[in-house]
């Protein structure tokens, strides 16, 4: 009987051996160890055995379980790691092919220039006021010593509407005025976005519309330098830490003294390109100390405050730092265009 | 402005290089917006030519004779100022005349010498095309040199003979230190008016380098009669022409200018006509006075048949009559606004004030005797008067940008002493002058601290005494200020800042030192509207939209295709803001709608991509009814078409379009992002959209807008190239972000189990599927986590004029796991409300 025993612990070794897949281990497993399986079968004859015999028969064919338990376990890893290898190794793919296309929208480049030119500002404690596109001729320009007929008039050229006296600005300037009515006697630090509208034939370098910021300090105790060493900075920050910057006198009707920052050419660092005319500086913002006729329409008394004002086109400083050679881009929204930022 | 610098270190020296001297004027406020170079080296462009120093010189032609071989050649003997003359040869037709004259030195005949090996333009060949002067026989005779013309040098087109000076020179000069130049332009923005003349800009120069300006001459050499008589002015209006001065030149030459005066205005841009045009146009230049030349007998024919042969010209300045035209000098027979000042005698109008002379009046070839005027006029008046006649002169450059009444005199002095010196002329004593109420001197007070105050630096007073006084501002130092008097020429000064400027320009803007603002921090308020704009475009970028900014001038015929006639309504009557001057026809009034320049978009983008899904935020603008500002409403557009998903090599089945539940689902989606929960959405109907595919929307109760499946009329409007459905909506952005809670709170995530059941019910066709999932909500009570409707079936397996939708509920409590008698009595509670409300059935 531990004969036979030890005969089917053989037959039964040799067979789990010969499995060459998980399915066939299990079909030897049903065979030797199942309910119906041939160590069952031989524990069954156990009655068979005397008295005597059954302590060392039972022993044994616990081993031979334990033992063949062992040996199945051991097995069934090995083919399940073998067939998860050739499984994975015959799904390989190409992993070269191209990635699923994902629609994907974007803000407009004029939007990211704007939060870009915002966040600049908005660390440096200027907020964002905002007013409306269609103005008065009074806010537009006389408050801001642009008078009738003032040969300064030639600096815009004007969309008048059919309602006498009403324009669409030229500028955001007129939000200084509304900010300094509202804010009035506070110290101000705003800056001023919106659309403006110029009487000009669209080409590539002009536009009819086009965004500005305008950005307005105004307050007892801010100089000529504040202004050149705040907007030196907001250079600094938007164009790269190294870019040189100058300020060179300019006029303005609604600053005195007026002045223009130029940035070192960002195109060509300054050496001389077609973009800066080869004089190395391109022209950013128009800037200077807000005129005092202009602090007093706004209700500030001109011997007590003084304050700088600057403005600047987001649309010009995103051409020069994406190279776009032509304004038309920004408002034909050609999917092509736009989807490059 | 065109500044050569030849001409300006007339009055100023300059011993810097041209660019440099560019640069410091343009830091001072004088942009410089260009450099022309002419046979000197600088500049950026290396195909222009430079004249060799060496090899491009002086020669004084001292024979002429005829070539042996050749009846079109003559041979020159030159002397270059080397040990030996040379003989070359040379076709210049102008020099055929001297032939056999023998020795012509005597007539100091100088012309531009090259000698083998100069670089030139070659004067054969059309343009500028640049050759080396190489020796070779010409018709039998070697010839290593050459007499230039003027388009051999590039001084101009002229290659009919060589160049000649009319002035002396010394052979062996080099060209370059007699006609090599550099141009500077100048941009004259309004408050530099005083630069637009050599003389303004070199004040600058002299201000800036520490020197004292060399005027010109003012002085006039008077041998005629006494104008006392002659002329009488009369100005009816003194505060539009404030000076009106005269002065008469008799026996003039008509002839060319000379060679260094024609010279000059060509480099400045004007082009020499005769010596006494010449010489207005270059006073003008030189100085800045516009100056006019009448024919004085022409003006005397007409006083001897107004007034007598006796008796004076009457010169009166008027505004115009009614109706009065003038025909100007250009041709032109023009209508003179009633604003407009005149320059006229009793028999009619001569000239437009300040800004173009008539043609009757004007001096031609034959004027011999000459009234020189030199006024003033208020600038103002000229700019608007130029913008209604539509034009443009240099007279009119100046004068609309403001010349002082005192530059009248100095301007007519130059001019008539010119004419003295140049044109023969004999100047008539005295002046006729007309000022009758001489301007007040412009004097401010200004103190260090101020200075320091507005500009941020801190020069001494008596430093800004000597800035001031550099730029000819009168500065008495009064102790605790200066009383500081600006100059005539200083029209732009009118408040301390200006002065305040000035010192800084004087300083150095570049030298100006850079601080940050030591002032108060102003109190930090939130834009919330900005912030909440800010947010909906990120959440519709996340969405996969991209953003569009069109133009917001339209007309409203775009915006009409709106509306296809087809459907017989008209738009929205509430009037557009119209421009007055439109630049172009096809944007002419502020938009009233923000769709129309989105699906515009849409139909442009459509000829090359099949997806296209867009979003703007922005404004429109509706003419108000009370007051004369529109009202600007924000408005949201959406425009979505194309397939629902991108063509991949891994799909070879069929790609469904973007439909009406795209679009709802990013408008809900967008919802669910600000937090807006309300939303009610109603059939509805309009033009615009396709019936039966149209949506109202609202938040609590208020119209947010309308969403739809395009109609086909409006894609086929606006040219949208696509067969899929183009889904669209216009919503009131206002209304929107108004309703974007300050704040919300989280709810609990449960940690017990969720129990998922279906549920499929039959309810009349005409049941909404809103109204559905509403009662089910409702009957489902606080346990009901979410209905999610997964099939909705309509057909044979069930009655005519029904439908079944099918839910998939979740059950999930916040405090316990849910046993199946939970569910079972939630599930049955929605059963018999809906059979109730709706008369809904199960589906077996």
């Amino acid at each position: 009987m531990l004969a036979q025993l030890d005969q089917l612990y053989a037959d039964s070794l040799a067979q789990l051996n010969q499995a060459e897949s998980t399915a066939e281990l299990e079909t030897w497993y049903k065979a030797a160890l199942g309910r119906k399986g041939s160590v069952y079968l031989m524990t069954r004859q156990v009655g068979q055995l005397s008295a005597e015999e059954r302590p060392a028969f039972g022993k044994r064919i616990n081993a031979v379980k334990q033992e063949l338990e062992t040996a199945y376990e051991q097995r069934l890893a090995e083919l399940r790691s073998a067939e998860l290898d050739a499984l994975m190794a015959s799904s390989a793919i190409d992993v070269t092919l191209p990635g699923r296309k994902q629609w994907h929208g974007r803000l407009h480049p004029a939007t990211q220039t704007l939060r870009e030119i915002y966040r600049i500002w908005g660390d440096m404690g200027f907020q964002v006021y905002r007013s409306r596109d269609v103005e008065t001729d009074e806010y537009n320009f006389e408050l801001l010593n642009i008078p009738q007929d003032h040969p300064a008039r030639d600096m815009w050229d004007t969309f008048h509407t059919t309602t006498p006296g009403v324009i669409l600005r030229t500028h955001t300037s007129p939000g200084q005025i509304h900010a300094m009515h509202e804010y009035y006697p506070e110290p101000i630090r705003v800056i001023l976005p919106g659309m403006c509208y110029r009487y000009e034939q669209v080409t590539a370098r002009a536009e009819l519309q086009f965004h500005q910021v305008e950005g307005l300090a105004v307050g007892k105790n801010i100089t000529m330098a504040d202004l050149k060493g705040t907007l030196t900075d907001f250079a600094r920050r938007m164009f790269g830490a190294h870019r040189q910057v100058r300020f060179r006198a300019n006029y303005f009707p609604f600053t005195e003294p007026s002045a223009e920052m130029d940035v070192e050419c960002i195109l060509c660092n300054g050496d001389g390109c077609n973009v800066c005319k080869y004089t190395g500086w391109v022209e950013i913002l128009g800037c200077g100390m807000v005129h005092p006729t202009v602090l007093r329409n706004g209700g500030y008394d001109p011997d007590v405050y003084s304050g700088f004002a600057f403005g600047m086109g987001p649309e010009r400083i995103a051409m020069l730092k994406y190279r776009i050679d032509d304004i038309r881009y920004f408002w034909g929204n050609d999917l092509r265009f736009l989807a490059q930022f | 402005m065109l500044v050569p610098i030849s001409w300006l270190k007339e009055y100023v020296d300059i011993d810097m290089p041209v660019a440099e001297l560019a640069e410091m004027l343009t830091i001072a406020g004088l942009e410089v917006e260009g450099i022309e170079y002419t046979g000197i080296p600088g500049g950026n462009d290396k195909n222009r030519l430079v004249w060799d120093r060496e090899k491009i010189i002086v020669g004084h032609i001292l024979k002429v004779e005829q070539h042996p071989n050749a009846d079109r050649l003559v041979l020159a003997t030159v002397d270059y100022g080397g040990e030996e003359n040379e003989v070359t040869v040379t076709g210049a037709p102008n020099l055929f005349q001297y032939v056999g004259q023998g020795d012509i030195s005597h007539l100091k005949l100088y012309s531009p010498f090259a000698m083998e090996g100069a670089v030139l333009y070659d004067g054969h060949k059309e343009g500028q095309v640049k050759a080396t002067l190489k020796g070779r026989p010409l018709r039998g005779i070697h010839n290593r040199c050459m007499l230039c013309s003027e388009k051999e040098l590039g001084l101009s087109d002229e290659h009919e003979g060589i160049m000649i000076f009319t002035d002396e020179q010394t052979p062996g000069t080099p060209i370059q230190d007699i006609l090599g130049d550099a141009v500077i332009s100048i941009d004259i923005i309004p408050n530099i008016a005083r630069c637009a003349s050599i003389v303004g800009v070199a004040r600058e120069v002299a201000a800036l380098t520490g020197q004292t300006v060399r005027y010109p001459n003012y002085d006039v050499v008077m041998e005629g009669p006494p104008v006392e008589g002659k002329v009488v002015i009369t100005t009816e209006n003194p505060d539009l022409n404030p000076r009106f001065t005269g002065m008469i030149i008799s026996g003039v030459e008509q002839k060319p200018s000379p060679q260094w005066m024609q010279r000059r205005l060509q480099l400045a841009g004007q082009r020499p006509i005769n010596v006494v045009v010449d010489i207005s146009n270059y006073v003008m230049l030189e100085m800045g006075e516009p100056n006019h030349t009448f024919d004085y007998d022409f003006l005397r024919g007409r006083a001897d048949a107004y007034s007598s042969p006796d008796g004076p010209i009457h010169i009166i300045t008027r505004l115009p009559h009614e109706g009065e035209q003038v025909t100007t000098l250009d041709g032109e027979l023009r209508d003179m606004p009633p604003t407009t000042i005149l320059v006229t005698d009793p028999a009619g109008a001569l000239s437009i004030g300040g800004i173009m002379g008539g043609e009757t009046s004007e001096i031609s070839d034959t004027t011999t005797n000459v009234l020189l005027e030199a006024a003033s006029w208020n600038f103002i008046n000229i700019r608007r008067s130029m913008s209604l006649l539509k034009m443009n002169s240099e007279a009119g450059f100046r004068f609309s940008r403001g010349v002082h009444p005192s530059q009248a005199v100095l301007g007519a002095k130059r001019a008539a002493e010119l004419m003295r010196q140049l044109a023969g002329g004999t100047v008539w004593q005295g002046l006729i002058d007309y000022y009758p109420n001489p301007p007040q001197p412009v004097t401010l007070q200004l103190t260090a601290a101020e200075v320091q105050r507005i500009g941020g630096i801190s020069p001494s007073q008596v430093e800004i005494k000597q800035m001031l006084e550099s730029l000819e501002f009168t500065v008495e130092d009064k102790g605790d200020h200066l009383l500081v008097t600006a100059p005539d020429h200083r029209l732009d000064i009118e408040f301390t800042n200006d002065l305040v400027e000035e010192v800084c320009r004087m300083y150095g803007y570049d030298k100006l030192p850079s601080t940050e603002m030591s002032d108060t921090l102003p109190p930090q308020r939130a834009n919330t509207r900005l912030e909440q704009e800010e947010r909906l475009k990120d959440s519709l970028v996340q969405l996969g939209l991209q953003e569009i900014i069109t133009y917001r001038l339209t007309t409203p015929e775009r915006e009409g295709k709106l509306l296809p006639p087809e459907t017989g309504i008209t738009p929205d009557d509430r009037p557009y803001v119209t421009l007055a001057n439109p630049i172009t026809v096809d944007r002419v009034a502020m938009r009233h709608s923000l769709l129309a320049a989105a699906l515009e978009i849409a139909a442009a983008n459509s000829r090359f991509q099949e997806y296209i899904a867009l979003f703007e935020v922005g404004y429109i603008y509706l003419a108000s009814e009370d007051g004369d500002l529109p009202d600007e409403l924000g408005r949201l557009s959406l425009v979505m078409t194309g397939p629902r998903q991108q063509v991949s090599w891994q799909d070879n089945g069929e790609i469904l379009a973007l439909d009406f539940f795209d679009l709802k689902g990013v408008i809900e989606a967008m919802l669910a992002d600000l937090h807006i929960a309300e939303l009610t959405v109603e059939a509805a109907s309009h033009p615009t959209f396709r019936p039966g595919r149209t949506a109202k929307l609202l938040l609590n109760g208020n119209q947010l807008g309308l969403m739809g499946e395009l109609h086909p009329l409006v894609v086929e409007g606006f040219d949208i190239r696509t067969e899929r459905p183009v889904l669209a909506a216009e919503l009131d952005l206002d209304l929107l972000l108004s309703q974007i809670p300050d704040g919300f709170h989280i709810e609990p995530v449960s940690n017990y189990p969720a129990v998922h059941e279906d549920l499929a019910l039959v309810v009349d066709k005409d049941v909404s599927a809103a109204e559905l999932a509403e009662q089910i909500q409702r009957a489902g009570g606080f346990l009901l986590k979410n209905v999610a409707l997964f099939d909705i079936y309509e057909g044979k397996q069930i009655a005519a004029g029904k439908k079944s939708l099918a839910y998939h509920l979740t059950f999930q409590s916040p405090g316990k796991t849910l046993t199946d008698k939970d569910v079972s009595k939630n599930r049955q509670r929605i059963i018999t409300q809906l059979q109730r409300q709706l008369g809904a059935q199960l589906r077996e």
